[in-house]
């Protein structure tokens, strides 16, 4: 559990601490298997096969989202020919 | 021997995360990704859940760092370059220590928080947890409308990824 929280905190320094677009992508991805290993850990405590199906659609979602992630990340690259999160900031006021 | 293998299986996991967010080269992330997810996995076996740990692999290991390194080869996605100048006297490499400490300190709650839990002492779990046959069954029957909503959700995400990814005309 330890171990899950730790891998957890060393995903969000991810996001948060690097400029390069897919990095932050599979860092995500790192969170998101923290995550799974605490509910595979807290359902095999409890002697329930829960974990394990939460895990199983957790990974779904996961798949799912790093494929619409990477199409975004795709079409953004074709817009400004740069992985930057800073460039862009069309949104911004 | 079990605590050895999960200390061993553990530090590969948390070393190679590291590397992936401390390192400059995607292509190398990626690979070391794909490291921790097999590290992940032993964790998995240990924590007699099998059938995670292979899917894990597959579809993980197998089909989402694939698609990470399609789209890393086919951006050609450069070494990640330091701040540019406005922003790095603004944000400096005080600014990345300020960061790390500040991860270090989510790190540091969270496993304070979790250490409050409490260590009770663990009876070996009913061996049919790790059954492929019993997770069949709770899926089919218990979770079934969840199983037939991810299917429609990957089909919303294979859709939505080409119309995103497409080329304009």
């Amino acid at each position: 559990m330890v171990l899950s929280g730790i891998l957890f905190s060393i995903g969000t320094a991810g996001v948060f601490l690097r400029r390069n677009l897919i990095i932050v992508l599979l860092s995500i991805e790192i969170m998101l298997n923290a995550v799974n290993l605490m509910f595979v850990a807290v359902g095999r405590y409890r002697g329930v096969v829960d974990g394990q199906i939460i895990t199983f659609f957790v990974m779904t979602v996961a798949a799912a989202e790093a494929a619409v992630g990477l199409a975004i990340v795709i079409a953004l690259f074709r817009h400004r020919e740069t992985l930057v999160p800073d460039a862009f900031t069309s949104l911004k006021w | 021997m079990e605590v050895a293998a999960f200390y061993i299986f553990a530090a590969i996991t948390i070393v190679a995360s590291l590397l992936v967010v401390g390192q400059r080269n995607p292509m190398y992330s990626v690979m070391l990704l794909i490291t921790s997810f097999g590290g992940l996995a032993g964790l998995y076996i240990l924590l007699d859940a099998p059938f995670t740990a292979v899917t894990q692999i597959i579809i993980y290991a197998g089909a989402i760092m694939v698609l990470f390194l399609f789209v890393v080869m086919l951006l050609n996605v450069p070494r990640e370059e330091p701040l540019p100048a406005a922003a790095a006297q603004l944000i400096g490499p005080t600014g990345l220590k300020i960061g790390v400490v500040l991860s270090v300190l989510i790190a540091a709650q969270l496993v304070w928080a979790l250490m409050q839990i409490g260590t009770r002492s663990f009876t070996a779990p009913p061996t049919d947890i790790s059954d492929v046959g019993n997770i069949g069954r709770a899926l089919f029957t218990d979770h079934a409308f969840a199983f037939e909503v991810t299917s429609v959700l990957i089909l919303v995400a294979m859709v939505g990824a080409i119309v995103l990814a497409r080329k304009e005309h």
